[in-house]
């Protein structure tokens, strides 16, 4: 029996056709996704710290306004996320615990600092140019809930990538002082953000099993390929120089070939040891364990408006 | 005395550094919704700052745009409400503030929708509408705060009673508004306090919360004389454009 539902499964995901809330999945399926929604949503919540870090020092009106409505964006996309995950069976509260406790993870790239305000600019341009990356395939992702809230999360990305590219083209035309703070930046963010779309395809675990149920539809490294292939021409566009000495055009191919990639790094930064991992999940605890008076009285204020209608109702 | 642009730089620095402090709340909220909606609040007041000192800027004829009256000028120079710079605090002192604030904008927008001056009665008109919303959101969060436990309602009411004498500067009426009223383009902003009033009575049954007793009220933000925490919240804003005087953004 159990055997016919996952041939069944694996057939329908096979044909494309999308998987809804109530139909049978395996465990492993709905666990998978369950991980990896809850972990995205939590990227987006702990994304809004870097970037919110400069709403204050915004250096124009128009700027302060751009960002607070991108920063604005992030939040709408933790929670349609995390609909996503409970449609999945598990609760908003539980999987924002399983953040605070560490026992969930979330994008290491938000464990680095946002120094100057080109790195409002560099974060828009790469991080989220590299978050677009992986979420486009998503939008054709098995699972319907996840897919669909990925169609609109992928708009709005795609207009904060344009926004942080602006950003840094009005800083590289700039003062000389603006162009080195817009080429620091730079400096300072494309390994990390490189580093996004996860370990090579040889040391990716959960890829293989994510391909064969239409979660994942590309490699790390494809994924990775194409990134650095479209944003290269970018960074020469604007004058701006990408920090990879051994960066160079293959003919052949039709791609960049890029240095080695710090894994060492990446690691530390997953295993908690980044330049901001305490500080983003204790600002997180503290939002949260600050807010608790608030969350209880409106529960107590509900509670009592809906205790008063059944009143009226029952009279 | 140009009152045209001193009048409307009240209007632009209220929406300013009410929006300035509300961007602070980005990532910090009780909970995701609110950092949804005390952002978008806040945008609606940066919006609403960029139109009223873009006209500002045009009606001192010195040549200054939005970002000039935002980050080039000093404390003494801006003319918010001292309401506006208080603390953003706790949950309950931001929700207490933008309440006073929102009772009194949403009169104050009605109002000047019927100014004789079309481009202030356009952006009324449109302000009009985000502080309706504005209201219902901070008038229902005191009540859920009012009503909802022992603690909520000790804070919130803690909130209230320091906040409240700092509503003065909002209807405090004086030869900038006279002229405004006289040439029919302003509002008096003592004749938007009944209605205001009204608005507190009601919010503050349905909340539990009692009224504290009348004392002496905090003035002086239309005139420049301002609390110390403005200096601060200005010196962070502006560190930027000061820092580049040369650099565009």
């Amino acid at each position: 029996m159990e055997m016919d539902l996952l041939q069944r499964f694996e057939a329908y995901v096979a044909s494309e056709k999308k998987i809804e809330p109530k139909d049978w999945m395996p465990d492993a399926y709905r666990k998978t996704l369950i991980r990896q929604i809850s972990q995205h949503a939590h990227s987006e919540i702990v994304g809004m710290l870097p970037e919110g870090n400069w709403i204050s020092r915004a250096p124009s009106l128009k700027r302060k306004a751009i960002l607070m409505a991108k920063v604005q964006d992030e939040a709408g996309h933790g929670l349609y996320l995390y609909s996503a995950c409970e449609t999945l069976g598990v609760q908003r509260d539980d999987t924002i615990a399983d953040l605070h406790s560490g026992k969930a993870k979330y994008s290491s790239i938000f464990n680095y600092p946002t120094l100057t305000w080109a790195d409002i600019g560099a974060v828009g341009w790469l991080v989220d140019g590299a978050a677009i990356m992986n979420q486009v395939p998503l939008c054709k992702c098995s699972y319907g809930p996840y897919a669909r809230a990925m169609v609109r999360v992928c708009k709005e990305e795609s207009f904060h990538q344009r926004q942080g590219f602006q950003i840094m083209m009005n800083l590289a035309q700039g003062t000389a002082e603006q162009k080195a703070m817009a080429q620091d930046a730079l400096n300072r963010w494309w390994w990390p953000s490189i580093m996004m779309f996860g370990p090579p395809d040889d040391n990716s675990p959960n890829s293989a099993q994510s391909m064969a149920w239409n979660i994942k539809r590309f490699s790390n490294d494809e994924l990775r390929q194409k990134f650095i292939d479209l944003t290269v021409p970018q960074a020469e566009l604007i004058g701006l120089t990408i920090p990879d000495p051994q960066l160079k055009w293959n003919e052949e191919t039709g791609h960049y070939e890029h240095g080695p990639i710090d894994w060492k790094e990446f690691k530390q930064v997953i295993a908690g040891h980044g330049p901001c991992n305490k500080e983003r999940l204790d600002a997180r605890r503290k939002a949260w364990d600050e807010g608790a008076w608030v969350r209880e009285a409106a529960a107590a204020h509900a509670d009592k408006r809906a205790a008063q209608k059944a009143n009226t109702a029952a009279a | 005395m140009n009152a045209r642009y001193e009048y409307l730089l009240r209007l632009g620095d209220d929406a300013l550094i009410l929006g300035q402090q509300l961007g602070l709340w980005t990532g910090h909220g009780p909970v995701l919704e609110e950092d949804i909606a005390l952002t978008n609040i806040g945008l609606d007041q940066i919006g609403q700052a960029r139109a009223w000192l873009t006209m500002a800027g045009r009606a001192e004829e010195q040549g200054r745009d939005e970002d000039a009256l935002a980050f080039h000028r000093t404390p003494a120079e801006f003319r918010n409400a001292q309401l506006c710079e208080r603390p953003n605090g706790h949950f309950g002192d931001t929700i207490v503030r933008q309440f006073l604030f929102d009772a009194y904008a949403v009169q104050l927008h009605a109002a000047l929708a019927h100014s004789k001056d079309a481009d202030i009665a356009a952006i009324a008109r449109k302000s009009a509408k985000e502080s309706a919303y504005h209201l219902r959101h901070s008038s229902a969060w005191m009540v859920r705060l009012g009503d909802g436990t022992p603690e909520s309602n000790d804070k919130v009411q803690a909130s209230l009673n320091v906040l409240l004498p700092f509503a003065g500067d909002l209807f405090h009426a004086d030869a900038v508004t006279d002229t405004a009223t006289s040439e029919g383009w302003g509002v008096n902003p003592a004749s938007l306090r009944p209605a205001w009033e009204a608005t507190l009575a009601e919010t503050l049954e349905a909340a539990q919360l009692q009224r504290p007793a009348p004392a002496p009220e905090q003035t002086g933000g239309r005139q420049g004389r301002h609390t110390e925490k403005l200096s601060y919240l200005l010196a962070e804003m502006q560190v930027l454009p000061r820092t580049y005087p040369d650099a565009k953004w």
